[in-house]
């Protein structure tokens, strides 16, 4: 099978500044796996140009062996890390523009996930808080069936307990075929969840290995060694 | 409740730990089903393919074995659970005694201080 995801000598330049350089990356699918970083790093640089929102420098980027496009964006479920909805609509009004705009977008389990959530869909989304509005982006996101979703921060903003939902969503929603890449700080809180971690430092790909090695190997949670690593 | 887990050892590891515990106390019975993959993941609050890997590994060692479609079940080789219930025991009880070592309690003191520990609780 053709990995969902393929970066090559994947480079992005600002003037003399490297946001990514030479990034070799190559994912498979039936994946959680976790891109983590400091801030500055180069973690939402590699998902836009995954997402065909920037373009790169040098090198190339594939998803399901397809360069970043109309195509791939059937293929990929995107949460960027700005709000990215019409905040005056009402939710059931945006869970229609997305049902009307994704073919693979089920508003059967975007109402049934806003309903756990004690969401209600009749209001504005600008009336909400902004956890709440954070909750409505991802469950819009994970409503698609995708073969990649991409998450860029999809907890920084919610309360402990919306995490726990959340990240139960991710595990149940969870799909043998289906990868997941999210960025994140919270590494304790999502360690469990994870297949594979993605250490990205100045633009460059630090490290790449699973959890479990990581404990294995180094006696540590991925918290721990990210502290060391990064320790500043 | 997510299970309680260790930050510094292999998640699977802990998986099949928690796992053989439960088939040992009897909240899984021997020669029972148990619970899919899926289900599992989401009662510990784990990725899915982490707690494949712990039913593989447990499968390896016989204590469940899989029906390609029903299911994973529990062995009802009852010697077998018993080893394993024996097994789980001395690890146990040589991490104890390691501490006890540290207090710097001596061999006779330490099998007294346990006897006197069980009377004391059986009274």
């Amino acid at each position: 099978m053709t990995p969902i995801l393929e970066c090559q000598g994947l480079t992005k330049q600002y003037g003399n500044f490297y946001a990514l350089s030479n990034l070799n990356l190559t994912l498979d699918r039936g994946q959680i796996v976790g891109l983590l970083g400091p801030n500055g790093s180069g973690k939402t640089t590699l998902i836009k140009l995954i997402n065909g929102l920037l373009v790169p420098s040098d090198g190339m980027v594939s998803i399901n062996n397809l360069q970043p496009g109309a195509e791939t964006k059937q293929v990929i479920s995107y949460l960027p890390d700005k709000n990215f909805l019409n905040d005056w609509e009402k939710i059931t009004d945006i869970v229609a523009y997305f049902a009307d705009f994704y073919s693979n977008f089920s508003s059967e389990r975007a109402f049934k996930m806003l309903g756990d959530l004690n969401i209600d869909p009749s209001k504005r989304l600008r009336t909400l808080s902004k956890g709440t509005q954070e909750k409505v982006q991802l469950i819009l996101v994970m409503s698609r069936n995708a073969e990649l979703y991409i998450l860029d921060e999809p907890i920084g903003g919610v309360d402990p307990a919306a995490r726990d939902y959340i990240l139960n969503t991710i595990i149940s929603n969870y799909n043998e075929n289906a990868t997941i890449l999210l960025s994140t700080h919270l590494i304790a809180d999502i360690e469990n969840v994870l297949d594979r971690v993605l250490f990205i430092q100045n633009g460059q790909l630090a490290l790449n290995t699973t959890v479990d090695e990581i404990r294995m190997q180094q006696g540590k949670s991925v918290d721990s060694l990210f502290r060391e690593v990064f320790k500043c | 409740m997510p299970w309680e887990l260790d930050n510094d050892r292999p998640i699977y590891l802990q998986l099949m730990e928690r796992i053989q515990v439960d088939i040992m106390s009897g909240k899984y019975k021997t020669g029972g089903k148990l619970p899919s993959v899926r289900e599992l993941a989401l009662e510990a609050s784990v990725n899915p393919n982490t707690m494949q890997k712990a039913l593989s590994e447990l499968e390896r060692s016989g204590l469940v074995y899989s029906q390609r479609t029903s299911g994973r079940f529990i062995t009802e080789d009852r010697d077998m659970l018993k080893k394993m219930k024996h097994a789980i025991a001395g690890e146990q009880i040589k991490a104890f005694i390691e501490k006890m070592k540290q207090l710097g309690f001596e061999d006779d003191e330490l099998c007294t201080l346990v006897t006197d520990t069980i009377k004391g609780e059986n009274k």
